[in-house]
């Protein structure tokens, strides 16, 4: 009886150290990974300033999780495919890290979340744009935050339809977001009773868009949109309004420029531009308090992919605490069902495909003379209900929900 | 309306002017290159960089000290022509005895530390830029709009050009210059200061740079990645034209920039490969370039 006793107490405490065992992260430390373009011409538009607002959200959900550290690391893939899958391999290999998150530049993430999805790994993304993250390349680990190249079209592409915008002519970055970008927002154009009169595919980084401009002039359009990003966008702004294009009354939309590019091309530059952001400090108290905080931490304004991804690092650790595990599929599970409700998104959820759907705004930038600091920058026009701007699974096109 | 490979007239004229737009300045920066090449036998990656220098310090003397345009367009390249004084009085010159490759590392060098710390103070977004309003608004030529600024831009690129040559093949300077770099013991035994006006030769080929970066400046982003985004066209430029070539990198610099601008028509995606193309075909049938000495 004794010898029972004995055995029966053995057995329950290593029952108990089993599961204590299971209450922790598999090695020790959750590491994230923040992977994006921190020197080339999306630096400011995620960069560096999104690997802070990840810190911001470690900092806040109290450094720990499951009672080991949380980690931030960050690596520049210098929009460069090849190299993005090299770090990615190298972080999931030999340094543990757990998740990937970011990934500005859509080609990067495509290949990313497919090396990720073969290792088993979660990536939230929310820097790169095209929808085949969610859609014919979507992966049950992959996750899709802040916006996508159907949000675009839907919001900046919709609000110049409306307004008389049904002759467009596109200048496309010359690689898979640009393509995306522009294949989205035609559709959309077209199904309104709009035409979409040509395009012309110019290279990333291209510094002088007159040529190209001059051929979206003369081929008759009264809107030209600019399916590229970043630098780019900004100098193609810049150099439309020195041609005298829109005084001309044609009119330009700048499907993804945020406000860290805003800033960069100056109020008087960028004057009227409808775009379309997930996110704008100084809509209410709460996003004004994150965006002082921010502020403090980083001397500049966040734009919705700095805050974006400090929503994607909070809710993966809510899920690893929620599952008691960072193992992938429990947390991916999780992911996929938990609402989400931070500073980011309200009432946002997540479809089967990955892709989270929340409120999204159409902003007007504004006169120099409306603006009554440096970083007051935006006029909200209308809301773009997230069932509206996000795609639904069955028309996503994507094969693996589960 | 009449068509020439099923491109309007006027849209080819608009583009051709756009190439020449643009050719002007590849002009203005190969030409830089191509003087410190000739004379110093040094090849300068610090050229973008300090293009880069030039268009923003025509920004901060706009914004911190009030100063516009106009005295901006001799303060910048006067600035950035004292800082390369420096780089070369402290380091580039004691490389000259040395191989060529030697230079090209360390301009390499600087140019990463200069673009590195100006995107660190300043972030990749860039800063804007007016023109001046002098220049501001355009005018309608028929076939294109063209901005005032532009035309300003191409017609100060070429008096810029012409000059620089003409100081170099018709003053007593430039004799001084190109006997230094034929044989710069003979020389100094006459009694000029080669070292001196080496550091000069050096200075004068970052002024124009920066004066590039000045002109720039209203027309693009001003950046810190601007110049890495010209300076390999720009090499590739210098090549063609035969390295050292003055009026090669001239002349080179506004015909790739034509070139440059019709592919843009014809076949866009090829806009940024078809210099190097040229380049490689120039190189394999001509390879001291097109207006260059075989040695």
């Amino acid at each position: 009886m004794k010898v029972l006793k004995k055995l029966l107490f053995v057995l329950s405490c290593s029952v108990l150290a089993q599961s204590a065992y299971a209450q922790q992260a598999s090695d020790g430390v959750v590491k994230i990974g923040i992977l994006n373009d921190q020197s080339g011409v999306y630096a400011d538009f995620g960069g560096k300033w999104s690997a802070e607002a990840a810190r911001m959200a470690v900092q806040d959900f109290g450094g720990k999780v499951l009672g080991v550290p949380i980690e931030i690391v960050s690596a520049d893939h210098q929009n460069k495919p090849d190299v993005a899958s090299g770090i990615a391999r190298q972080w999931y290999d030999t340094e543990k890290v757990d998740a990937i998150m970011e990934l500005t530049t859509s080609s990067v993430a495509l290949a990313v979340q497919g090396l990720s999805k073969e290792k088993k790994k979660i990536t939230m993304v929310t820097g790169a744009a095209t929808t085949d993250l969610t859609g014919k390349q979507c992966s049950p680990y992959g996750f899709h935050w802040a916006y996508d190249t159907h949000a675009l079209a839907v919001g900046t592409g919709g609000a110049l339809v409306e307004n008389g915008g049904n002759k467009w002519f596109f200048l496309t970055a010359d690689y898979a977001f640009g393509y995306s970008l522009e294949g989205e927002t035609s559709k959309f154009v077209k199904s309104k009773g709009g035409q979409v009169l040509g395009a012309v595919r110019h290279p990333l980084a291209a510094n002088d868009f007159s040529s190209f401009l001059l051929q979206a002039q003369s081929s008759g359009a009264n809107v030209i949109g600019f399916a590229n990003a970043g630098l780019d966008t900004a100098n193609a702004i810049k150099q439309a309004s020195e041609f005298g294009i829109t005084q001309g009354g044609t009119r330009l939309a700048a499907l993804l420029f945020t406000l860290a590019e805003v800033k960069g091309l100056g109020l008087k530059a960028a004057q009227g531009l409808t775009l379309t952001e997930g996110w704008y400090w100084d809509q209410n108290d709460e996003n004004r308090a994150f965006g002082k905080r921010y502020m403090e931490k980083t001397g500049r304004m966040p734009n919705m992919i700095h805050v974006g991804t400090y929503s994607t690092v909070l809710q993966y650790l809510k899920a690893i605490q929620k599952a008691g595990t960072d193992a992938t599929e429990p947390v991916a599970k999780l992911l996929h069902e938990m609402p989400v409700e931070d500073v980011f998104a309200k009432k946002g959820k997540v479809l089967p495909n990955g892709r989270m759907v929340y409120d999204m705004y159409l902003f007007q930038v504004k006169k120099p003379e409306e603006s009554k600091g440096e970083w007051d920058m935006y006029k909200q026009l209308a809301k773009v209900p997230g069932d509206e701007a996000f795609l639904s699974v069955a028309d996503s096109g994507c094969q693996v929900t589960q | 309306m009449s068509t020439i490979f099923g491109i309007p007239t006027p849209a080819l004229y608009g583009q051709i002017l756009i190439g020449l737009i643009n050719g002007s300045f590849y002009a203005l920066l190969s030409l830089g290159l191509a003087v410190i090449f000739g004379l110093l036998r040094v090849i300068n990656f610090a050229h973008g960089a300090q293009y880069m220098l030039g268009a923003f310090a025509a920004y901060l003397l706009l914004e911190y000290a009030g100063i516009g345009y106009w005295p901006a367009l001799i303060a910048a390249p006067l600035i950035v022509g004292a800082s390369a004084i420096v780089v070369e009085r402290t380091m580039l010159r004691r490389l000259y005895g040395l191989d060529p490759l030697y230079g090209l590392l360390l301009t390499f060098g600087l140019a990463l530390i200069f673009e590195g710390a100006f995107r660190y103070w300043f972030g990749a977004a860039g800063k804007p830029f007016s023109p001046p309003s002098q220049l501001a608004g355009g005018v309608n030529l028929g076939f294109m709009f063209l901005p005032i600024y532009r035309g300003w831009v191409v017609i100060a690129s070429l008096v810029i050009c012409v000059g620089t040559w003409l100081l170099i093949e018709k003053t007593r300077l430039g004799a001084y210059l190109r006997a230094a770099t034929e044989n710069a013991t003979l020389v100094q035994a006459f009694g000029v200061n080669v070292p001196q006006l080496l550091t000069l030769t050096y200075g004068l080929g970052a002024a124009l740079a920066g004066l590039a970066g000045v002109l720039a400046a209203p027309v693009y982003q001003v950046s810190p990645l601007m110049g890495s985004n010209l300076i390999i066209i720009v090499f590739a430029v210098v090549v063609v034209g035969g390295m050292g070539s003055i009026l090669g990198a001239i002349i080179t610099g506004y015909m790739l920039g034509v070139l440059e601008g019709l592919t843009k028509v014809f076949y866009p995606e090829a806009s940024s490969i078809v210099i190097f193309v040229v380049m490689a075909i120039v190189l394999l049938v001509r390879p001291a370039g097109l207006f260059g000495r075989e040695e």
